[in-house]
């Protein structure tokens, strides 16, 4: 099964404005939807959430 | 010239029985290198009564001067070089379905053991033979069990117990950072694991004794070790999918002491320590750095400064 490991996969944040490039970028508007969003990544990419505590949450596959 | 003396079977059988038996016993002694398949089994019962065979044989060829049986001793080394191999390949495959795995260098530890063991067999069978051949069938039942202890004896490994104290350790969370005492493991993004972490979560510390069982407790091999070993008997809470709960063990690099936290169906903290204390230490991570340490600063101040 090829993997990406260690990069990161995509984005949950609430400030689009704060991130850029060439990764999967999704925008929402609260903390609730981002946890919601990003759970669901988080199990369909089998990736770990972790919280830049500022607004922003990545997806990376260790 | 006198002719060779007979070769004796009787010896020959008593060593070889003793071999096997020993090698059955051993297959016993250790759940974690315990083969979980009859295959497994039949296997090393198969490459034990080989090993057995070759030691059982050697005294009673020597006696009746078969020197060619004797060097067929020889061949044994790259027989049992292939078990090495075969644990070591088995156990690899095995870890990508691993949800803890056991990490390369336990891989190597426990394949060395498979190994070894077919070593002491062939030892025990020939003292076994020696034995029942010189001083008769019943002193041959005996020195294979004398043999079997001291073996199991010498060649028992050292456990983490003994260069570490184990201690339950508060879970908690610094904002998304889990913690386990004082030492930051892992930053975890959503709220729901979060929750299940404090919930289900066992934190415990490994405190080394001496400076040697800080470096080896620094070694990630032995980590994962102890990891793995932990999320076997205690049963992991997680699948898959669940990255969050992958058990970590970090460092406090001011007191070196280790933490982790696991994610488990049993919280029994006794169950944990035991577990613990019970994990071999690695041939890799066994350090004997401070003794070193200390050696290079007394030659040092021997030489005194250098230009």
């Amino acid at each position: 099964m090829p993997s990406i490991e260690n990069a990161i996969l995509a984005v949950v944040t609430q400030h689009p404005k704060e991130v850029s490039g060439g990764l999967p970028v999704f925008i929402v508007q609260d903390d609730a939807a981002a946890q919601r969003v990003a759970g669901s990544l988080s199990h369909i990419l089998d990736a770990m959430v972790h919280d830049l505590q500022n607004g922003t949450l990545i997806l990376v596959r260790h | 010239m006198n002719p060779a003396p007979a070769f004796d079977v009787r010896a020959f059988v008593v060593g070889l029985a003793a071999g096997v038996i020993a090698r059955y016993l051993m297959l016993r002694i250790d759940y974690r290198q315990y083969p979980g398949y009859p295959h497994g089994y039949v296997s090393h019962i198969t490459h034990g009564f080989l090993a057995a065979g070759l030691g059982a044989i050697a005294w009673p060829a020597l006696i009746s001067k078969e020197l060619s049986a004797f060097t067929f001793l020889a061949l044994a080394a790259t027989q049992f070089r292939d078990i090495r191999r075969m644990e070591r390949e088995a156990l690899g495959l095995q870890e990508q379905t691993e949800l803890v795995k056991r990490g390369v260098d336990y891989i190597e530890g426990i394949a060395k053991v498979f190994e070894a063991r077919n070593y002491l067999v062939m030892f025990i069978a020939a003292v076994s033979s020696v034995v029942a051949h010189q001083w008769g069938l019943l002193s041959g039942v005996i020195a294979p069990a004398a043999a079997y202890l001291a073996t199991v004896h010498l060649a028992r490994g050292r456990q983490i117990g003994r260069i570490a104290r184990v201690k339950p350790a508060k879970v908690s969370f610094d904002g998304p950072l889990l913690k386990v005492g004082n030492i930051g493991l892992m930053n975890i993004g959503l709220e729901a694991d979060r929750k299940v972490v404090l919930e289900h979560g066992l934190g415990a510390v490994l405190q080394p004794i001496t400076p040697d069982a800080r470096r080896t407790l620094a070694d990630v091999g032995q980590r994962q070790a102890i990891l793995h070993d932990v999320a076997t008997v205690l049963g992991l809470r997680k699948d898959v999918d669940t990255v969050a709960f992958t058990p970590l063990a970090r460092r406090d690099l001011e007191t070196g002491e280790v933490g982790f936290v696991v994610v488990v169906e049993e919280p029994d903290f006794e169950v944990l320590a035991e577990v613990v204390r019970a994990v071999p230490l690695l041939e890799s991570a066994r350090s004997r750095a401070a003794h070193l340490l200390q050696r290079v600063r007394r030659q040092g101040e021997r030489l005194g400064p250098r230009p």
